[in-house]
């Protein structure tokens, strides 16, 4: 890091997206040395060992859950959603980041996204996975799950289309294709110079197998980039559709505090906000560990801050429309709802809430703090608590007091709840690692072509 | 729960007398163990005789298969132990998860016993019917009129069979205790029949006997004291009102004329009966016509839910009640009571007194009445007091005071001198010859007793049903006499304290088991008939009393046809003639009392200078609880879990306080997050000491109690109560002395800094100034009877965003009267029992997850909510809180037109059915809990574990067969009873003609004793719930949500005295 502090051009001339003086094979060669030579240190095994320990958490909460139901978690009436769907809606909202990095960037040709798309987009594959798990567990019968899908039923039965669960079923189901394939056809060129290195048999067979016979060719070359136009202008519309619906799960709700027009914007904006930061939150660590600061450099981090401060306002925009509508509306439920998130018994929330969401990257304003690795590694932790908290207070807290105050309740999480959500943190982060370790985590062909524009002095604007 | 447990636990040392083989000790909380050993000492205890197994083969020839060399012997033990049930099940377990797991080894166990677990174990073959039975057509229930006693009375019922199996309890129309309707308690007594925890055989001192064994021991022991002409044999049994066996014991005491028969029962008071020698001389029984009163002053009377012929009250009460058009008048009734009851929150003015001041009350009313001495009573409740005599002396004649059943003799006294000054003897109340076949003074009945026992007079106690040893009071130790007997008999439903420290259990039937008689509170006798064989070993008091007399083995039917076939005579009907309508109709013709005139020979002047408590005394009062009573119903899951009308406790008693005293002791509660306001709250445990003794318990605050009343609720604390009643809540009965019965003073509260969690389901008391329960007053009403639209923003019908259904044929409707409902949660019973609706334990309340289809909210009017800076709190004080209004409103499924639950469902497993129902699809539901979510009256039920017992045998004999068992994941709600509905229009499309009114009745409206509910078709305009429906006070449930409702409200009207409510 040090070293590219020093190497900071002076004036208006921007900095490069790359640290000065790689070539096409050192970018090959340290990327793809990651994967094929770098030994499995000890910090990674320990971590790995670690992670491997909370996803078996993770199935244990699972398995009891299915062997007794949900009712091991805080669920009750009234508030029959609970961790699992505000985990479902966080997860969600963070693999946003990726698609939206890898395919709106990339269509609005921002060269800067070429060496955190690769795994931006692993970090959505993974967190829609871990998100996509949620609905489909907290059902009181899992094993029925599939009465959600339009298949031939002999009774003739469909599913209830008026339901936006079943538009979550189609939204998700589409954005995780999407992704899995928009990340499996970048990863082509990357996949074939791994085989093409690699020295082990069984990498080489691997590495051949996932290739599907790549061989670099202009055609493949030609058919490729299309492809993946394609797949970027497929991908783009699901950015702003995926968390719309997903928000329409609340927003086509009657209850105060869902009932609001204003979810669709906001929801999007604020997993864009949230996605990026836990980019962030990887990113920093793992530049680090692989010495990938060339690549990934401070000025990608500022750029992503500056997402996030961008995000960060609109959703703040939100809070605050949230509110005045309700007293503008004179609804006297949304009033109410108003007043108990300011006084309620978990005003703590909120108030945390608004800490993490909108005071916290206001000093994303300066650029020292822009450019100041420990700071923004702090603040994308604090921003992707703050959307958790978010997700709580609109999911949880709304449900705590609404229409008949005999009914009223309120929800704690239970031990369950908690095993499920940190497993589920457990299962993405070692992916991640997996991913780090088993495939290119920068893309190597995109790297090499901005080797290429840059020693050309074809810059790409900003 | 320790913590709460009985201060008496520690100092049992209980010894059963018996063979000495026996095992010495129970320890009480160890019952499983100890019933286990129990088993495995019958089989060693009696070692075989081989000589015996030798001289048995020598007869045999050809292939024999014998089970074990004991089997071959013939052993009596051993057959004894082949008709055992399993061992009664622990009581230690104390969560309801737990409690399945526990069951599933016992099904299982119970399968391989190869044990018929359920009918009769002598009835080996089963087989299908050949011949169908008369009357029967498989799949069709069938009805019978029976009748359940109760302390001094006895309610008429119909109850329903599907194929020899009662599944659920209705009111019989004919009977005058019941006029249709029913009561919680009524409508739960059926699981006391299937409880699993009964007990199954006659026990000696822990070990099985046949009850021939029974039978012979019995003769031996009545032939010991028969020498002595009895002397040594006393009886104890609760209140009888069955005519055969008060001429059974009659008869018996004619046998032994030196025996003794005592009685008790725990949670009535002498004052009846010693008001009644007061006033009249003698014990006579008093009847209310409520119905008949216009204005109703209740002296500490809680007569609308509790007491002999408290459904029939509430229905007249409650009949003048109904409004139709602003001409219409309304009763007007008055409440002076310790602590909100029923009867109180319904009253249209209630007064908060002390319970021990009552009497000064009553006092000063009869001195306003021209009877006896004026008292000083405190300025407001003097000036409630005039305004008040001013009503009643307005209403001469058509007056009514009633005065309460845990009163002291005086209030009774003066409640007929007043009544008799009123002029409303006659008309709102007539007196009969005493109901109870022996009045006695209970309370010196027992002193009696327990003298006697101590001196060792007594060789032989035949208890006949009750629990002494947990009710009686607390200073005349019972057990220690207890142990002194030499014979003592308990029988009683289950194993409980009692059973413990006799030497002889015998199991009791239960009254759908045996046959019996009883009479109503109005003398009206009824013949109790079995609907079932005994499920197990069990006889009844019948069987107990015949077999130390001189008919041992004479089966009751036989002892209760042999009195009828006599009072028949009398009567004027020949008994063949009379005995089959006498068991259709469920009442038996010509056996109310007639109404006597007895001589008021009290006068209030006579009476001695009140000893008046200082108005800063703390009064502790015991009252029964309003769920489990006396205890009786411990191990009732649908009572445990029933939430207590005004309090919404669930599965425990607390010490009620007033949010005065409660600020004052800073007995603070606090709501958990658990579960939260619809759950879980934290109060404030302490210590009370009270009559030497001490008592822990969780405090609760009670809106609307009189400032320094504490009330203990009886009832609870149960060491032996079985599965479900086992320490729950604390024992009242400890601090509870034959000195101050229902009121004790000088009592010492101290907190111990401990918290305990209660079940209370629901803690808000504030409507927030929602469109919820509308309520007025009776000349608001007339000013504006539209007055629930008030103030409230109004849809237009056409403002949805879906096409509206169309409903060619009938469109179901239910309409609730709010002005009727007292919150008596007689309908909460009766659906669960309709509906199989599981018991979920009070792990699951506390988080919130109860599964009552119909529940009843409470709200306080005029109190602060948020909008009023306070929080729904009652322990943050405030004025209001001292004496609120109270409002009840049940609130079932609202079957909305624009249902929100149906929009969001994925799957389609909440539909709008053809004529209007919000139909739910158990085997579509995947469970997303979405429908719940976004239904805003929060009636949706998720089964969030598996709730319902699907191991227990006899469970599963309980189960309506028309409705579905419901499993885990999915979710539920109230259907309108929608079996019930479609069995109509069977019988309708049978006959080809549609569906009458009135032929649907859900089991809420069917229950109901204030005829509050109605259902049925609204297409039809002359339909009940049409016209209701049509009435200006009708109003939806949050009406501004277009929701559009199938479940709507007529709004509440109280009938305030103007003069009052200047004051």
């Amino acid at each position: 890091m040090s070293s590219v502090t020093q190497n900071l051009p002076s004036g208006h001339e921007p900095e490069p997206w790359i640290e000065p003086g790689h070539t096409y094979a050192s970018v090959t060669d340290k990327i793809s040395s990651v994967v094929l030579t770098r030994p499995l240190g000890i910090g990674w095994l320990a971590g790995f060992a670690f992670l491997f320990g909370i996803v078996m958490v993770l199935n244990l909460a699972i398995g009891y859950l299915i062997v007794k139901g949900t009712g091991i978690w805080g669920i009750n009436i009234p508030i029959g959603w609970g961790f699992a769907i505000v985990n479902f809606v966080w997860w969600i909202g963070i693999g946003h980041a990726g698609t939206l990095i890898s395919a709106i960037l990339y269509l609005l040709n921002q060269k800067w996204r070429t060496s955190i798309n690769r795994f931006a987009e692993a970090m959505t594959l993974f967190a829609v996975a871990c998100a996509g798990l949620f609905p489909l567990i907290h059902t009181g019968r899992p094993w029925m799950a599939y009465y959600m899908f339009p298949y031939p039923s002999t009774m003739g039965i469909w599913p209830q289309f008026r339901s936006p669960l079943i538009w979550d079923v189609f939204a998700v189901s589409t954005y995780g294709t999407v992704s899995l394939l928009f990340w499996f056809v970048g990863l082509l060129p990357d996949l074939a110079t791994l085989r093409d290195r690699a020295k082990i048999g069984w990498q080489q067979k691997i590495f051949g197998m996932l290739s599907m016979g790549w061989r670099g060719s202009a055609r493949h070359w030609h058919r490729y980039q299309s492809a993946y136009l394609l797949l970027a202008g497929l991908a783009t519309p699901l950015v702003l559709s995926v968390h719309t619906v997903v928000s329409f799960d609340f927003a086509v709700g009657i209850v105060p505090g869902w009932h609001t027009t204003i979810f669709p914007p906001y929801f999007v904006a604020g997993a864009i906000y949230s996605g990026f930061a836990m980019v962030l939150t990887l990113a920093i660590p793992m530049r680090k560990a692989y010495g990938l600061e060339g690549f990934i450099t401070l000025r990608h981090l500022e750029q992503m801050a500056k997402v996030m401060l961008a995000t960060g306002l609109i959703v703040a925009y939100g809070y605050f429309i949230e509110f005045f509508m309700a007293f503008y509306s004179g609804n006297k439920f949304d009033v109410f709802l108003a007043k108990q998130r300011l006084h309620g018994p978990y005003a703590p929330f909120y108030y945390a809430l608004i800490l993490c969401n909108i005071l916290t990257p206001q000093l994303l304003w300066f650029k020292k703090v822009r450019r100041n690795i420990a700071a923004l590694f702090v603040m994308s932790l604090i921003i992707n608590t703050g959307m958790w908290l978010e997700r709580f207070v609109i999911v949880v807290i709304s449900l705590t007091r609404d229409f008949m105050p005999s009914a009223w309740g309120r929800y704690s999480a239970t031990v369950w709840d908690y095993a499920t959500f940190v497993g589920t943190l457990g299962l993405f982060t070692m992916l991640i690692f997996l991913f780090v370790r088993g495939l290119p985590a920068i893309a190597i062909s995109e790297m090499r072509e901005l080797v290429h524009q840059d020693s050309h002095g074809n810059e790409g604007h900003s | 729960m320790d913590a709460m447990s009985d201060h008496e636990h520690d100092k049992q040392l209980p010894i059963l007398q018996g063979p000495p083989a026996a095992k010495p000790a129970l320890e009480a909380g160890h019952d499983h163990d100890q019933e286990e050993e129990i088993v495995d000492d019958t089989l060693r205890e009696h070692r075989l005789e081989l000589s015996t197994v030798r001289e048995k083969l020598k007869d045999k020839s050809g292939k024999q298969y014998w089970r074990t060399l004991e089997e071959l012997s013939e052993d009596p033990h051993f057959e004894e132990l082949l008709h055992r049930e399993f061992p009664r099940h622990a009581s230690e377990w104390d969560d309801a998860v737990d409690r399945r797991d526990f069951l599933k080894l016992m099904g299982a166990s119970l399968a391989l016993a190869g044990l018929a677990g359920c009918g009769r174990p002598d009835e080996a073959h089963i087989v299908p019917y050949v011949k169908q039975p008369d009357g029967m057509v498989l799949g069709k229930p069938n009805y019978y009129a029976t009748a359940m006693p109760f302390g001094a009375d006895a309610v008429g019922v119909l109850v329903e069979s599907h194929e020899g199996r009662p599944t659920k309890i209705e009111g019989n129309p004919d009977h005058p205790s019941s006029m249709g309707a029913t009561s919680a308690m009524v409508q739960a007594s059926i699981l006391n029949l299937y409880d699993p925890d009964r007990a199954q055989t006659v026990l000696q001192g822990g070990e099985i006997r046949a009850w021939s064994t029974f039978l012979d021991s019995a003769q031996e022991a009545a032939t010991g004291v028969k020498a002595a002409g009895g002397a040594g044999f006393r009886i104890l049994t609760g209140a009888v009102t069955s005519p055969t066996l008060a001429s059974q014991l009659r008869k018996l005491l004619a046998l032994y004329p030196q025996a003794k028969w005592h009685q008790w029962e725990p949670a009535v008071s002498e004052g009846g009966r010693e008001g009644a020698k007061l006033a009249f001389g003698r014990v006579v029984n008093t009847v209310y016509v409520p119905g008949k009163a216009d204005v109703i002053l209740s002296l500490d009377s809680d007569f609308l839910a509790s007491g002999p012929g408290h459904i029939s009250y509430a229905k007249q009460w409650a009949r003048r009640r109904k409004l139709e058009s602003t001409s219409d008048s309304m009763n007007r009734l008055y409440v002076v009571e310790p602590t909100p009851t029923v009867t109180g929150s319904s009253a249209d003015h209630r007064l908060p007194m002390r319970a021990c001041d009552v009497e000064l009350f009553a006092r000063a009313l009869a001195a306003k009445l021209g009877r006896g001495n004026a008292v000083s009573l405190p300025a407001d409740a003097e000036k409630w007091l005039n305004i008040v005599a001013a009503d009643l002396q307005k209403a001469h004649g058509s007056s009514l005071v009633v005065a309460g059943e845990q009163q002291s003799a005086t209030v009774h006294a003066l409640a007929h001198a007043i009544n008799a000054a009123l002029g409303n003897v006659g008309t709102t109340v007539y007196y009969t010859e005493p109901v109870e076949a022996e009045p006695v003074n209970q309370l010196e009945s027992l002193r009696d007793l327990c003298a006697d026992m101590d001196a060792g007079k007594v060789d032989l106690l035949l208890i006949l049903g009750g629990n002494p040893v947990y009710d009686a009071p607390h200073d005349f130790d019972f057990v220690t006499k207890l142990k002194k007997v030499h014979t003592s008999v308990h029988l009683s439903p289950y194993f409980d304290e009692t059973s413990a420290y006799c030497q002889w259990h015998v199991s009791e039937s239960h009254y759908l088991e045996s046959w019996s008689d009883a009479r109503a509170y109005d003398g009206t006798a009824s013949i109790v008939q079995p609907l079932i064989s005994p499920l197990y070993y069990t006889k009844s008091a019948h069987d107990l009393v015949a077999a130390f007399s001189d008919k041992p083995g004479q089966p009751p039917y036989d002892a209760v046809r042999a009195y009828w076939t006599e009072a028949s005579t009398k009567l004027g009907t020949a008994i063949d003639a009379g005995w089959r309508k006498w068991l259709n109709d469920g009442v038996i013709p010509g056996t109310k009392l007639p109404a006597i005139t007895p001589e008021l020979k009290f006068n209030p002047a006579n009476l001695p200078a009140p000893t008046a408590m200082p108005a800063t005394e703390v009064e502790y009062i015991f009252r029964p609880d309003p769920t489990v009573y006396d205890g009786r119903f411990a191990n009732n899951g649908w009572l445990q879990e029933l939430p207590k009308p005004v309090t919404k406790l669930t599965w425990d008693n607390a010490a009620l306080v007033s949010p005065k005293f409660a600020q004052k002791n800073d007995l603070a509660h606090k709501v958990v997050s658990r579960g939260g306001e619809h759950g879980q709250i934290r109060s404030t445990v302490v210590d009370i000491e009270l009559n030497g003794s001490k008592v822990t318990a969780a405090t609760w605050t009670t809106p609307g109690q009189a400032e320094n009343t504490v009330v203990l609720h009886l009832g609870y604390g149960r060491t032996r109560a079985g599965f479900t009643g086992t320490n729950k809540g604390f024992n009242a009965y400890a601090v509870r002395t034959s000195s101050a019965m229902w009121s004790a003073s000088g009592g010492k509260m101290t907190a111990t800094g401990d918290g305990y969690s209660l079940a209370c389901t629901q803690y808000h008391f504030n409507m927030e100034g929602r469109q919820i329960l509308s309520t007025a007053t009776l000349e608001e009403y007339k000013k504006n009877p539209a007055f629930p639209h008030e103030g409230h923003e109004e849809v237009a019908k056409d403002d949805s965003l879906y096409k509206a259904f169309a409903y060619p044929n009938y469109a179901w409707g239910m309409a609730i009267d709010l002005n009727k409902c007292n919150g008596c949660n007689a309908c909460v019973v009766a659906c669960q029992s309709e509906n199989n609706i599981p018991v979920v334990g009070k792990d699951q309340v506390m988080r919130g997850r109860e599964m009552h289809w119909i529940r009843i909210d409470r709200y306080y009017t005029h109190t602060p909510g948020f909008a009023d800076g306070g929080t729904g709190d009652p322990t943050e004080y405030n004025a209001a809180l001292d004496n609120p209004q109270t409002f009840f409103q049940p609130v079932p499924c609202m079957q909305c037109e624009n249902a929100p639950c149906e929009q969001v469902c994925p799957v389609g497993a909440t539909t709008h059915s053809a004529e209007g129902l919000n139909d739910m699809v158990y085997n579509r539901c995947v469970g997303t809990r979405y429908c719940s979510n976004n239904c805003p009256y929060k009636v949706r039920r998720f089964n969030f574990l598996r709730f319902q017992d699907w191991e227990t045998p006899q469970l599963k004999l309980l189960r309506n067969p028309e409705v579905t068992v419901r499993s885990r994941g999915v979710m539920e709600k109230c259907t309108y009873c929608v079996q019930r509905i479609n069995n109509a229009r069977i019988d309708a499309e049978k006959q080809n003609r549609p569906i009458r009114d009135g032929e649907i009745v859900t089991a809420c409206e069917s229950a109901c004793p204030t005829e509050a509910i109605a259902f049925g078709n609204i297409n039809d305009p002359n339909s009940k719930v049409a016209k209701l429906k049509a009435q200006q006070r009708h109003y939806t449930l949050l009406g501004e949500l277009n929701s559009r409702p199938r479940t709507t409200y007529l709004g509440a009207v109280r009938n305030p005295n103007a003069e009052l409510e200047k004051a």
